[in-house]
């Protein structure tokens, strides 16, 4: 595989970082830029950007949070939240953006996927999963931040998905996510094996143990919030546990 | 210097890594200021088809191919490095600028050990010397930190008909892919300088001294 993958996501509400438990319980962190700089510097591998608020609205707000971001950081930005149109698309890549990152418009319209792949290239394109857990081993796809069921069986999604053109999934477990108690391992491990293109595992990163267990279980990169916002990790050391689990991690 | 717009890739990021660097960028589609640059970037993301297309029906392929002609230093990224060479084989043959004798293909779709891997090959590798050792201390590459890391996302590569238009390699699973092309002062990066942190603002750095 290539080299494991650490990548900071930034959940934002209006111009804020932005914090919650099973993403919601939302609590304000501060600049996103500041958090974003300090990452960059640290050495993180990649930037997520997720506006949690965007379903409200309709579209994504991050147009102006990105542009600062790619001003001066130099790393891929994946952008997601109320993506809905290959014009979306083309407007966050314009301001610095590399990747999207979409759930609800591509369950919504699977076609969207493949229109987003053929224009862009399917590295660009994130597919962007809320998994539930809803029996051992099934798992449903949720959207608007773990409050909207789909019907869809995760596993079924990331495999059809794959065959529409999405060079990429961005997995967050919705039980897990900002519990600090760990991946949700059978999960990652379903998915990663169901597909050929890279998953990032996102969602309940508590200690650099949890690294280690969900890139085991597949993961080729994980994302990892409140960690490293509220200090509790940060990146120097996360890197150094996965590089003595055996791990190909960047010098940075 | 100047960066080509041909309707394809992040031109945003470029320009403010060569910015960063200290450069006064043009990003231009005129076939007269490609021509007249003094440095000239051609970025690109997506396929490579598509990037022929969009320089195609600018009317910018010829000022481009007379720009490289002159000696001056020119860089590709990516898709726009792919460009350089005559054949690339994604989604059917395409005639390519045919600057770089070789052909783009595939990235292997199994490791050394004959098992499939990821495709497309994303995020960061190191740098290595080519079986040709080529000088890393003067153009392009030169004073890198050791086993430089870079960010790449593709799954068709350059392969040059010769080796001495090697200048780096990285290792896919066991699988050696060329990421660095050049012939004098044209060079081509697989990966994203502008998205590869402080290795990737070095070689931008490096480029502007060329």
């Amino acid at each position: 595989m290539a080299n494991l993958r650490l990548i900071a996501r930034l959940d934002i509400k209006g111009p804020n970082l932005i914090k919650g438990v099973h993403l919601e319980g939302l609590r304000v962190m501060g600049d996103p830029q500041e958090f974003a700089r300090s990452y960059y510097e640290q050495g993180a591998d990649e930037l997520i950007y997720m506006d949690i608020v965007a379903s409200l609205y309709g579209r994504n707000n991050l147009t102006d949070i990105v542009r600062r971001a790619a001003n001066d950081i130099f790393v891929p930005l994946t952008v997601g939240g109320g993506v809905r149109t290959v014009d979306d698309v083309n407007t966050l890549l314009r301001v610095g953006a590399d990747k999207v990152a979409i759930n609800t418009a591509a369950v919504a319209r699977p076609g969207l996927i493949t229109e987003v792949a053929r224009r862009y290239g399917s590295q660009c394109m994130v597919l962007s999963v809320e998994a539930k857990r809803v029996a051992a081993e099934r798992w449903e796809a949720y959207t608007d931040n773990g409050r909207e069921k789909t019907g869809l069986d995760v596993i079924e999604w990331v495999r059809r998905a794959e065959s529409l053109g999405a060079g990429e999934v961005l997995l967050t477990s919705v039980d897990q996510e900002g519990t600090r108690k760990g991946f949700d391992l059978t999960l990652v491990r379903a998915v990663t094996e169901t597909v050929t293109i890279p998953v990032i595992a996102s969602g309940g990163l508590g200690t650099v143990d949890h690294l280690v267990e969900v890139v085991k279980a597949g993961a080729d990169a994980v994302a990892i919030a409140d960690a490293l916002h509220y200090k509790r990790l940060g990146l120097r050391e996360v890197r150094a546990a996965a590089k003595s689990a055996g791990f190909g991690v960047r010098v940075a | 210097m100047t960066i080509v717009d041909y309707g394809i890739g992040n031109l945003f990021s470029v320009t403010r890594a060569f910015e960063t660097c200290g450069a006064t960028v043009r990003l231009t589609a005129s076939h007269e200021y490609i021509e007249d640059a003094e440095r000239l970037v051609l970025p690109g993301v997506g396929a490579f088809e598509d990037g022929m297309k969009g320089l195609r029906q600018r009317g910018q392929t010829d000022a481009v191919k007379r720009f490289i002609a002159t000696g001056r230093p020119f860089l590709g990224i990516c898709v726009g490095m792919q460009l350089l060479l005559d054949v690339g084989e994604e989604f059917g043959e395409h005639p390519g600028l045919g600057v770089i004798p070789g052909r783009v293909k595939a990235v292997p779709r199994t490791g050394a050990d004959g098992r499939p891997h990821r495709i497309p090959h994303i995020g960061w590798n190191i740098l290595v010397p080519p079986l040709n050792s080529p000088d890393w201390s003067r153009g392009l590459l030169r004073e890198l930190t050791p086993e430089p890391a870079v960010y790449f996302v593709h799954s068709f590569a350059p392969v040059p008909d010769d080796d001495q238009y090697r200048v780096a390699d990285c290792i896919y699973d066991g699988r050696r892919i060329s990421a660095v092309i050049g012939s004098g002062n044209t060079y081509g990066c697989q990966f994203h300088p502008e998205k590869s942190g402080p290795a990737g603002l070095r070689i931008v750095k490096n480029f502007l001294v060329l």
